[in-house]
């Protein structure tokens, strides 16, 4: 593995089928009684945590716990950040607390970039600005493979596969969504075919070199897709412009149990979390069956466990 | 030989008085190619060239072998940020006009965003000032268009222009004059006493929290983009207003292809418009962003290959009239941090003659004649340091102030840390540029140089 995992692009088609297999592997752990791999003990991860979001810190955190990692969590408020300590500066101490391993998410775009020029421990970027937000990926490839890898849906599920032939749709603000790009990068690198469907005012500006392709029109992408990923539409998005009204965004881009019925019966329904019911997802379809908002959130902690693990584990200390 | 400079590579002494009258005054170059052309010896006398031809005789002046130099009138800079007043951290007028001289400069042009800003002829005065004690070069402050730049009122413009700074060009420069009234209002001013208006071209709120050009690196990299229509807009709707108001319009910094084209189309209008363009964006495009270095974070941002090659046809068939540093110093923790919170500024001043050797001259788009036009002869006038001496032909009666440069100087490394300028934040750090400033004069006194080079003092 790399030393540092700060873009999806990070990684091979190779590196990322062995984080979605040794995922897989894990999986069984969690299924165990006592929960808990010696692996990285003596190891510590440092959650560095510039924005509020509980949900990927405590995954992360309980990722590195049940590989008995030391966690420490860092959060910018309440620490010397709040009193304007710069980044490098944090850095430094992290380093000098003998961080192996800073899981940071940042509001800025880059910030791991930065951090990673400073630190000797390796970086794993948990979401910067509107950037990327590779474990996402990771943890979403792996719930498309589980979940499309039934028998009536060929063998994708198998070690070793990737993602060949799936066709993952994803909606909303991709302009400002570090899910996206993480999304576009990684799935494609696993073999999806991947479609953008957004307002144009929501499509990047330099959107023509990515390996995807783009709609505004998200009925006449559904019956195609194989996979359907919702996006959160931030509430300060609602009054910029970008749309004219939140019921127009829902009227053309919001998945209703309507417009889920023009997918293909085997397709799922994906959300990065959190949801706002009622705008882009209709609560009938966040709570259907086609619904892997909760398995994403359980794959999370596995996906999480395995980066770890590979990034981690292959040095000293490893048992 | 009392008139050599201190060491190697660095800018003499300090104070005007260990440069002015002290000594001989008098010098004969010998050999230099007067730009780029055909060599010629040069005899300066009184802070004035006193004769150019062949075999000119020393006759007592101190000697100087030119042989295989170049001589250049002394650059002009329109646009450089020198800090201080406020910003002694980053630069001060005595840094900053000793980075200028070994680049080649004799006159900068010190914009206006100082703390306190430049909008009241006592700022501009202090400014001035400086420049005189530090002596490397004339500064020649910019004075602001609105108070405070902050683009709402206008500033005394016409105190400015009467105070013994003499200002002439005024600039909102790293903010621009957004409002059209207020810049219909400026142009139209300031030509009660022939003033210039240098606009900072960027509409607000095109640009709100803008990161990097909008294409395709700025959009994988998740930062938000900077148009370039949000530059060309202000550029044209400034166009007309300067044909409007029968007025004079200077555009800094053109980045884009499309400023280009509007700016080639008010000159064929016969418009009074000006324009400059910076050696960074005559060089550098916006994918050495990928890694978030912040040294390459600048306003206007880099762009891309398209546009370096506009930009540099634009120069070469003179649309764009001038080459000016926009040299940006800041401390080195405004560069360490996340991009979106860094500074936006690069240093210029040291490599600008370097750097349009590389895209200009070694790409054949300009010859040094060219180079001395767009580089000193035409800022001067647009600066209207012309009448104080700057831009004149290396000729009889002209003012002493030059340039020897040796273009066939082997490319070097460039390292900041051997900078003059109190910052570090050079782009072209690690980058190999050719040629060197070996010597610059200013009416007839040696501000920077190195007597070791080659034993040519």
């Amino acid at each position: 593995m790399k030393r540092h995992l700060i873009s999806a692009a990070d990684l091979s088609r190779e590196e990322a089928v062995l984080v979605l297999d040794t995922a897989a592997e894990l999986a069984g752990v969690s299924a165990r009684p006592i929960r808990k791999l010696p692996t990285l003990r003596g190891r510590t991860v440092v959650n560095l945590f510039y924005e509020d979001s509980t949900r990927t810190r405590t995954s992360f955190e309980a990722a590195a716990k049940r590989l008995s990692a030391d966690v420490i969590n860092f959060s910018a408020r309440g620490s010397s950040v709040a009193k304007g300590e710069s980044l490098k500066d944090t850095a430094l101490t992290l380093e000098a607390m003998g961080a192996d391993a800073i899981v940071v998410r940042h509001g800025a775009s880059g910030a791991p970039h930065r951090l990673a020029g400073w630190v000797t421990g390796s970086v794993i970027n948990a979401g910067d600005g509107t950037h990327e937000h590779p474990t996402q990926a990771l943890l979403d490839a792996f719930t498309i493979r589980q979940r499309l890898g039934s028998p009536d849906h060929g063998a994708s599920g198998r070690r070793g596969a990737g993602l060949d032939g799936v066709r993952a749709t994803i909606v909303g603000d991709v302009l400002h969504s570090r899910v996206a790009r993480s999304g576009v990068l990684l799935l494609s690198t696993l073999g999806a075919d991947v479609t953008l469907v957004a307002p144009p005012t929501l499509i990047p500006f330099g959107v023509g070199g990515w390996p995807c392709k783009i709609s505004y029109d998200l009925d006449a992408e559904l019956p195609k897709s194989d996979v359907v990923m919702m996006l959160r539409v931030q509430q300060e998005r609602m009054t910029a412009a970008y749309f004219p009204t939140v019921r127009e965004y829902r009227r053309r881009y919001g998945l209703d149990a309507g417009r889920m019925s023009l997918l293909p019966d085997h397709a799922i329904v994906m959300h990065p979390g959190p949801m706002n019911r009622g705008v882009e997802i209709a609560a009938e379809v966040a709570d259907s069956p086609r619904s892997t908002i909760v398995e994403q959130v359980s794959n999370g902690v596995i996906v999480r466990m395995a980066v770890l693990y590979l990034m981690l584990g292959g040095v000293e200390g490893n048992s | 030989m009392s008139n050599r400079p201190d060491s190697r590579g660095t800018a003499s002494g300090s104070g005007t008085a260990n440069r002015r009258g002290a000594g001989n005054d008098r010098w004969l170059i010998k050999g230099a190619r007067v730009l780029g052309g055909v060599a010629a010896d040069i005899r300066v006398a009184g802070g004035v060239i006193e004769s150019v031809g062949e075999g000119l005789v020393a006759d007592g002046a101190t000697v100087f072998d030119a042989d295989g130099l170049i001589v250049l009138p002394g650059l002009v800079d329109l646009h450089a940020h020198l800090r201080e007043p406020g910003r002694e951290d980053a630069e001060t007028v005595e840094t900053g006009t000793r980075a200028a001289a070994l680049g080649g400069y004799t006159a900068v042009h010190a914009m206006a965003n100082t703390e306190p800003v430049a909008d009241t002829a006592g700022v501009v005065e202090q400014v001035w000032r400086l420049g005189r004690q530090a002596g490397y070069v004339d500064v020649r402050p910019v004075g602001a268009v609105t108070v405070g730049i902050g683009g709402e009122n206008l500033a005394e413009l016409g105190a400015m222009a009467e105070s013994a700074a003499r200002v002439t060009m005024f600039s909102d420069d790293g903010h621009c004059v957004s409002d059209p009234l207020l810049m219909r209002r400026a142009l139209e001013y300031v030509k009660a006493f022939g003033g210039v208006i240098a606009q900072h071209a960027q509409e607000p709120r095109l640009t709100e929290g803008a990161q990097l050009h909008e294409g395709e690196v700025a959009s994988r990299l998740g930062l938000a983009g900077w148009p370039s229509a949000a530059e060309e807009a202000i550029i044209a709707r400034d166009c007309l207003l300067a044909a409007h108001t029968n007025s004079r319009l200077h555009v800094c910094h053109v980045s884009t292809a499309g400023s280009v084209e509007i700016i080639r189309w008010a000159k064929s209008k016969g418009w009074q418009v000006t324009a400059e363009v910076t050696p960074h964006h005559l060089l550098l495009t916006d994918d050495l962003a990928e890694n978030y270095d912040t040294v390459y974070k600048v306003n206007p941002p880099l762009r891309t290959r398209d546009d370096v090659t506009a930009l540099r046809n634009g120069l070469a068939d003179g649309s764009i009239d001038a080459v000016a540093t926009d040299h940006a110093p800041h401390p080195v923790e405004a560069k360490e941090t996340e991009w979106a919170q860094a500074a936006m500024g690069m240093t210029g001043l040291e490599t600008a003659l370097r750097v349009v050797q590389e895209a200009m001259v070694d790409t054949g788009l300009l010859d040094w004649a060219g180079v001395a036009d767009r580089m000193s002869v035409r800022p001067a006038r647009i600066g209207q340091a012309a009448a104080a001496g700057h831009g004149q032909p290396i000729a009889p009666g002209s003012p002493a102030s030059f340039t020897l440069y040796d273009p066939a100087a082997g490319r070097e490394r460039v390292d900041p840390a051997a900078h003059a300028s109190k910052s570090r934040n050079s782009p072209f750090a690690g980058m190999t540029l050719p040629g060197r400033v070996h010597a610059t004069f200013l009416r007839g006194v040696p501000t920077a140089g190195d007597r070791a080079g080659d034993g040519r003092w």
